[in-house]
């Protein structure tokens, strides 16, 4: 229930709504608690169809890329 | 102890309660929104689910959680009843706008995450002056059971793994005084596994150095004062009710959200009573498993009578439950 996932804005589609995808499946979400105005290219992390907070790319891939190396370490 | 069921759940998937060092022990949380609700709450659900010519809708983890006589939403549906499960809160608004004969009734539950959800949709069902929705609040406040958690159990564990989402929105800024008073501190974490470690590497040191203060350690999504605008939203649609009922804890106080009197035209609870019923479901230990002071392999019913095919309580039904992340992840 808390889970949220994070999507790439595609699309601002209205005053509260954009289109938003991950994985290549992009789906409609609400924007409308998002502090500031999001715009296409943003990151979001979504949850039960409304986005609740701007996400940094940046340290979203760097924090992916840990793990990987986490799990090379632990395959040696 | 880590509060959320989604890092229970990624603690046990990835082995973390293994492979660290045995000092460091898991304590699971409450942090799992269905598993929390009462037996008077899901009680309840089934009552409201029951009334002719309405649509009852709810999030898809409580349709399969059964009262004490093991009838679910599930169950009912079997009957025919009308309940339909969303994952998206506006599929409310939408549903009702498209039955305007019906009366749908939204049965919202959850922590700060989903709660702001609500009150956008209470707020687009006012602007559209909706007749035929009633929203029942079941909304729960994090603070409020960490506090409640402590004062009753005392500083029975050395930190806690802060939720990552419910910070999102209230910001790592609300737990200082939780930190300070019980001096334990807190540490709010993302929930790949990377993310909990350096959870754990945060807590540590402030646990070896004595340093009761809350850290964060997961900036890509959260910071210390969360979203102005969700907190703000809940301000709106929401008051902070004097007691709410919890699944194996009873009441605590302050714990919980009723919808505020700007929006008590879709108030459902000032139409239909809250049942009042007793707790007991025979041999389930979820409350103890909810507060961390024993664990599902602990309980005589799992694997046994309660599994995730036919489970006794919500701890193993939720994705996010103690029992069926143990269930999963732990071999029999």
């Amino acid at each position: 229930m808390c889970l949220a996932y994070p999507y790439r804005i595609i699309e601002i589609t209205g005053p509260f709504t954009a289109r938003a995808e991950v994985n290549g499946v992009s789906t409609e979400i609400y924007t409308s608690l998002l502090p500031e105005e999001p715009k296409p290219g943003d990151w979001v992390l979504v949850h039960v169809g409304f986005a609740i907070q701007k996400i940094d790319e940046k340290s979203a891939l760097e924090t992916l890329k840990l793990y990987y190396e986490l799990l090379s370490e632990s395959s040696d | 102890m880590e509060f959320c069921g989604g890092h229970t759940h990624s603690i046990l998937r990835y082995g973390l309660d293994e492979v660290l060092s045995p000092e460091i022990e898991f304590l699971h949380g409450p942090g799992c929104p269905v598993c929390v609700l009462s037996v008077e709450s899901i009680e309840y659900a089934l009552k409201l689910a029951k009334l002719e010519n309405t649509i009852f809708i709810t999030y898809g983890d409580l349709l399969r959680v059964p009262n004490p006589s093991g009838i679910s939403l599930q169950t009912l549906r079997g009957e025919g009843r009308n309940i339909k499960m969303i994952s998206s809160a506006m599929e409310a608004l939408d549903t009702a706008i498209h039955n305007p004969d019906k009366l749908v009734i939204f049965f919202a539950f959850g922590f700060e995450t989903t709660a702001p959800a609500t009150a956008f949709l209470l707020r687009q069902a006012k602007a559209l002056g909706l007749k035929n929705l009633k929203v029942i609040s079941n909304h729960l406040l994090t603070p409020s059971i960490l506090e409640f958690l402590f004062t009753k159990n005392g500083r029975y564990v050395d930190g806690v793994v802060g939720p990552g989402h419910v910070s999102a929105v209230i910001g790592a800024n609300s737990y200082e005084k939780i930190a300070k008073t019980f001096e334990i501190p807190i540490v709010i974490a993302g929930f790949e596994p990377s993310d909990i470690l350096e959870a754990l590497i945060m807590l540590v040191e402030r646990i070896r150095v004595g340093q009761a203060e809350v850290g964060l350690a997961y900036r890509r999504a959260v910071t210390f004062e969360g979203n102005t605008k969700a907190k703000s939203l809940l301000e709106e649609a929401f008051v902070v009710r004097d007691s709410f009922p919890w699944r194996g804890l009873g009441t605590v106080i302050r714990s919980g959200l009723a919808i505020s009197k700007s929006y008590e035209e879709f108030d459902g609870e000032r139409i239909w009573e809250r049942p009042q019923v007793s707790e007991q479901i025979h041999g389930c230990i979820c409350g103890k498993i909810l507060q961390g002071k024993a664990k599902p392999l602990d309980c005589p019913l799992f694997r046994k009578r309660c599994s995730p095919q036919t489970p006794i309580g919500p701890c193993m039904v939720s994705s996010e439950g103690a029992c069926i992340s143990y269930y999963r992840f732990k071999l029999a």
